[in-house]
């Protein structure tokens, strides 16, 4: 039997399976806390930060974190609003992110948190980078100038072999998402769908499909994120 | 190519474990690990090719295209800056003929820049094919280039040796020790064996026992206390490692440099007693590219280990086994941060782990590791045999024992100084001969810019902590372009990039500090900065993150007046340099531009 732990987050006690990670157990709990390189059931990467909440007085990445008995956590304040919203700030001025013209928009996480954190013009100035469209694979569209480096396909994504289809490429500030075009060339509808899903934003599109479903019916055109969380 | 990449990965058991062994190797073998190489690799790893490339990607030893026959690695760091960095740059260009970041057409020379390789008190120092090359100046880049041309052997281009170890037939190098003061621990009396010796009698508990009493804490820079550490690690189950960081990044840091060349034994020995203490019958030197030329002579001196039984199977006939292998890194600071070092020790890119869990539950292989640094393991060895009571006899309460300083910058004797904690900064500069000082930068870097008000304050770990890194900056120095930027330009290069505040805010950073160094900043750009290191001081990873804009919020907390005198008491002042949008334009066309203000 696994140990139920007792925790509060933002004064609301809490109640989750001992080991399962923090942002899980208050999704669980109906506590919304925002993620854009987190998925359920997959190795966490700890890399966008978005996520970070004060445990005990420490700030800590609430997708990394496992929840322990009486932990005393902050979420929604104040400060960790702002942050969260210089994050999202931060990652429209470090990419090229055009949403008007984006196949994603209306499903894209990170349109979603700009609109939940309200954000109007971003604090930091816009960095320009030159970045590259990979387009000779035969399913997926790479549009690098979207690429926020959540890591989701990297650890999502794999051949028959368990071979890896993304992965990172340089550091620093020539960071790149980069595509195994030969083992990309052997991906299925169903795999390519599932990188597309899988990215928070418009970086993998599956080609011929991007504007199938209609803007205006989009995951988040009528509801903000994370809604679905809150209303359990 | 095909037969010799085989060759190499069997060499190496087609482990991907082993992926950093295998691509040092097709670069030393090809002079580049080119997109066939990477695919030949791929497939006899049974990996993908992107999975190879992002390995390859990270280090940036390893490279795309060949460089050059006499590949130059130029040390762009700080130091190297004050004492002429940009005129021996210079000269290789002009005798060259090409730039930085350039290959001559014959392919007989590259040139590159390289962050810090440990040689802070021998600037300009660069890297010419791995060989060090210290001291530099106009005419010995003239001379360094004709031989090149002339066709000689890297190792053929000097003959003058440094001291000690350096002159050993198995390193022949020109790099001085430059030990200035040696103190009882690391630096003072060794004989190999004799703690190692006392350990194996002693027994794990009172090992442990011994180490926590000494209340050493770790020395690289984060000052974890090391009995605690070794005390965690044994109480786990199953295969466990050692693990010895030499990965020594810091800017101007290079006290490890000296350990490792003159200490190398009591290395060694530290990590079998660790071993023997936590239960692990392996361990691994994790040692930075910068310093493989020390390669024959520490591999040769393991073989010399294992014959006097010191290491290997029943150690001095006591029933214990332990065995060290050396890994080479490949250039990445982040590697030092000790999680990022395992990942690299895997083959993998130098990116921390998130934790928990810690390495001393799952570390190396997943397995439960201790990672010490150098100095910590060769400082364990003289706890073990003089006692804890001797060595804490030794510094302040919360510091005890001796702490190693690689003191770099304006002053009479850069070098080695084996310290006690608690000496102030004023009484350090009595020590090497500092006089007309504006400022000095603790611990690299990732430390503190201190005035000359706060020179009174002890290095310590309750007050200045420090992993040996000390940078002495003279009156004449311009703080912020010099510095300030430098740093900045070097945690930019340096972050992982997998977390990304810290890979982001720190682009961020550097464009705003440049800003205010080109005299186009104002005040809000100030409050800006102080503003936005805090985000990455809440929300990144690793600790390289964290401390990565302490460049810009120690200089601003500490002089502030050095900001205001180059900020315009404006509301808006555009980041648009009309000069320097049109200059390449201008150059092209060969027109002067005409810019009416």
């Amino acid at each position: 039997m696994s140990e139920t732990v007792k925790f509060t987050i933002d004064g609301k006690e809490c109640t989750a399976v001992k080991v399962q990670l923090l942002v899980d157990a208050a999704a669980d709990n109906g506590i919304y806390i925002p993620v854009l390189c987190h998925m359920r059931d997959l190795i966490p990467a700890g890399s966008c930060r978005i996520c970070t909440c004060k445990v005990n007085g420490r700030n800590m990445a609430a997708c990394t974190t496992p929840v322990e008995p009486g932990m005393n956590i902050d979420s929604h304040t104040e400060e960790l609003n702002d942050i969260r919203k210089a994050i999202v700030e931060m990652l429209f001025v470090e990419g090229n992110h055009f949403c008007p013209s984006c196949e994603k928009s209306g499903n894209c996480e990170l349109q979603a948190l700009g609109y939940k954190y309200q954000m109007m013009v971003p604090r930091f100035p816009y960095a320009f980078e030159r970045r590259e469209l990979e387009a000779s694979t035969p399913k997926i569209f790479l549009e690098k100038n979207r690429c926020i480096f959540c890591k989701r396909c990297v650890r999502l994504i794999k051949d028959d072999q368990g071979r890896s289809i993304f992965a990172f490429k340089g550091r620093g500030k020539t960071l790149e998402i980069n595509i195994d075009k030969k083992l990309a060339a052997t991906m299925s509808d169903d795999l390519a769908m599932k990188a597309m899903n899988a990215c928070p934003v418009g970086a993998i599109l599956k080609k011929e499909v991007g504007f199938i479903q209609p803007i205006g019916t989009r995951k988040f055109d009528n509801e903000p994120i994370g809604s679905d969380i809150e209303k359990n | 190519m095909k037969e010799k990449i085989i060759y190499i990965t069997n060499a190496y058991g087609n482990d991907s474990g082993r992926l950093m062994d295998i691509l040092l190797d097709v670069q030393k073998a090809f002079g580049c690990v080119s997109c066939e190489a990477v695919g030949l690799i791929a497939s006899e790893l049974k990996i993908s090719e992107v999975d190879v490339v992002q390995t390859r990607s990270f280090y940036h030893f390893f490279t795309k295209e060949p460089v050059g026959k006499y590949a130059v690695y130029m040390n762009n760091s700080v130091v190297s800056g004050f004492f002429g960095m940009k005129e021996i740059a210079d000269e290789f260009e002009k005798q060259a003929g090409i730039k930085f970041g350039q290959k001559t057409a014959d392919g007989l020379i590259s040139l590159h820049y390289t962050a810090c390789i440990g040689m802070s008190d021998q600037e300009p120092a660069a890297l010419i094919n791995s060989v060090a090359f210290t001291e530099l100046n106009r005419e010995k880049v003239r001379q360094l280039v004709a031989a090149m041309r002339e066709g000689k052997a890297v190792e053929a281009m000097f003959n003058q040796y440094g001291d000690g170890v350096n002159a050993h037939p198995l390193v022949k190098s020109m790099v001085k020790n430059n030990i200035r003061k040696t103190g009882k621990v690391t630096l003072g009396e060794y004989t190999p064996g004799k703690g190692l010796a006392k350990a194996l009698g002693m027994g794990s508990k009172a090992i442990i026992q011994e180490m926590k009493d000494s209340n050493l804490r770790g020395r690289g820079g984060a000052g974890f206390p090391t009995g605690m550490k070794w005390d965690f690690c044994s109480r786990e189950n199953g295969d466990k490692y050692v693990l010895c960081n030499a990965d020594e990044g810091e800017p101007s840091t290079f006290k490890d440099r000296v350990l490792l060349t003159e200490r190398t034994a009591m290395i060694f020995e530290g990590m079998a007693i660790a071993g023997y203490a936590i239960g692990a019958k392996e361990g691994v030197l994790y040692l930075r590219q910068e310093y493989v030329y020390l390669k024959k002579y520490t591999e040769n001196l393991l073989a010399e280990l294992r014959n006097k039984n010191l290491l290997g199977k029943n150690i001095l006939g006591k029933g214990f086994d332990f065995d060290i292998r050396v890994q080479f890194g490949a250039g990445a600071y982040v590697c030092g941060e000790e999680s990022a070092l395992i990942e690299s020790a895997e083959g993998k890119r130098g990116e921390p782990r998130n934790r928990p869990p810690f390495p001393v539950q799952k570390g190396y292989k997943n397995k439960p590791t201790i990672i010490n640094n150098v100095e910590t393991f060769c400082s364990a060895v003289k706890i073990i045999e003089e006692g804890a009571a001797w060595y804490k006899a030794m510094g302040i309460p919360e510091s005890a024992g001796t702490k190693l300083l690689s003191i770099s910058g304006d002053c009479k004797a850069p070098g080695i100084y084996e310290i006690e904690w608690g000496m102030t900064i004023s009484e350090m500069f009595e020590m090497v001969g500092a006089t007309e000082v504006q400022a000095v930068q603790v611990a690299g870097p990732s430390g503190i810019c201190i005035p000359p008000s706060q020179f009174n304050r002890k290095i310590a770990i309750e007050d200045l902590p420090t992993g040996g890194s000390m940078i002495v900056i003279g009156k004449h120095r311009d703080i912020l372009k010099e510095v300030v930027l430098n740093f900045m330009e070097f945690f930019e290069d340096e972050s992982c990039g997998s977390c990304v505040t810290c890979r982001s805010f720190n682009m961020i950073l550097r464009k705003q500090i440049e800003k205010v160094v080109e005299g186009h900043g104002i005040k809000t750009d100030i409050d800006n900065m102080i503003a936005w290191s805090e985000i990455i001081r809440k929300t990144t990873r690793c600790g390289l993150g964290q401390t990565s804009s302490n460049p810009i919020t120690t200089t601003i907390k500490n002089f502030r007046e050095l900001y205001d005198k180059r900020v315009k008491d404006v509301d808006y002042q555009s980041d648009f340099d009309m000069h320097k949008a049109v200059a390449e334009s201008c150059e092209v066309v060969g027109r002067i531009p005409n810019i009416h203000e």
